[in-house]
């Protein structure tokens, strides 16, 4: 009956928690993996934009006359531009998570050059996609 | 759960509670839908390029010819099957209480199916009108 009794006492103290993020000097890997799940959070919420541009083109000239003003449009332009990245670094940053996968590119040095390989890869890829871009338009209008 | 009159042991307890042998699913998918999309993403990028400044004419007939509907049809279905359980994913880290997490895991799904459905029908209106 006493030990009952003290497992009881024992079941309502606190566990023991596992330390989180702020215990912990922030280092790449760690920011760039926040920065994948955001990255994917905003990809999330951007299929809306996917979904207005496929529906608006099904709808006719008007509705699509208006989807196009709106990407058009400097503030239509900057959400076009970080989807473009959140793209980019999402694919990048999930290769990464495949190699990783096979249990390659573990080591210290490699698992650094991935990381930052995958932020510079995403902002150059990123920038070559728009400069295609405008010059399909036949320049910065 | 942890009664103080449960006579049982830890170990009876939790026996036969688990594992579901399915656990690993939604891991296993995760992958193959973010392999799938690399090239599916890429692919996206080329047929947005291949439409700017376009008429609404013709971009009607770049998303409705076959081969760009196909690729759409795949991203669109690949895409919205990857954040629904990436959202999921981060539902379940998050939402703690019973209440909210199911009401979201909800409507996590409801989004994607929605947004999957009306994409999707877009591109086989498109298709299918030319």
């Amino acid at each position: 009956m006493a030990d009952l009794k003290a497992g009881a006492a024992a079941s309502r103290r606190p566990r023991p928690l596992s330390p989180h993020l702020q215990i912990y000097r922030l280092t790449l890997t760690m920011a760039m993996s926040i920065v994948h799940r955001i990255t994917g959070g905003a990809l999330y919420v951007g299929t809306l934009l996917m979904a207005w541009w496929l529906i608006s083109a099904a709808s006719g000239p008007n509705a699509y006359a208006t989807f196009e003003a709106f990407i058009g449009s400097f503030v239509g332009r900057v959400i076009l531009f970080g989807y473009t990245w959140a793209l980019l670094h999402h694919m990048l940053g999930g290769i990464r998570h495949l190699i990783w996968d096979t249990l390659h590119g573990f080591e210290p040095a490699e698992r650094e050059w991935l990381t930052l390989a995958s932020l510079i890869g995403s902002i150059a890829l990123t920038l070559v996609v728009w400069v295609i871009g405008y010059i399909a338009l036949g320049g910065p209008r | 759960m942890n009664a103080p009159h449960d006579m049982r042991t830890p170990a009876r307890r939790v026996r036969g509670l688990g594992p579901a042998r399915s656990g690993t699913a939604d891991f296993w998918h995760q992958r193959l839908t973010g392999f799938a999309g690399v090239f599916l993403s890429i692919a996206l990028i080329v047929i947005v390029l291949s439409m700017l400044g376009r008429s609404h004419a013709a971009a009607v007939q770049i998303l409705g010819s076959p081969i760009v509907a196909v690729i759409m049809l795949l991203f669109i279905l690949t895409s919205v099957y990857h954040m629904w359980i990436g959202m999921q994913e981060i539902i379940l880290d998050y939402v703690h209480d019973d209440k909210y997490k199911f009401l979201s895991l909800m409507l996590n799904t409801f989004f994607c199916v929605a947004v999957g459905l009306a994409s999707a029908f877009a591109i086989l209106k498109l298709s299918f009108g030319v």
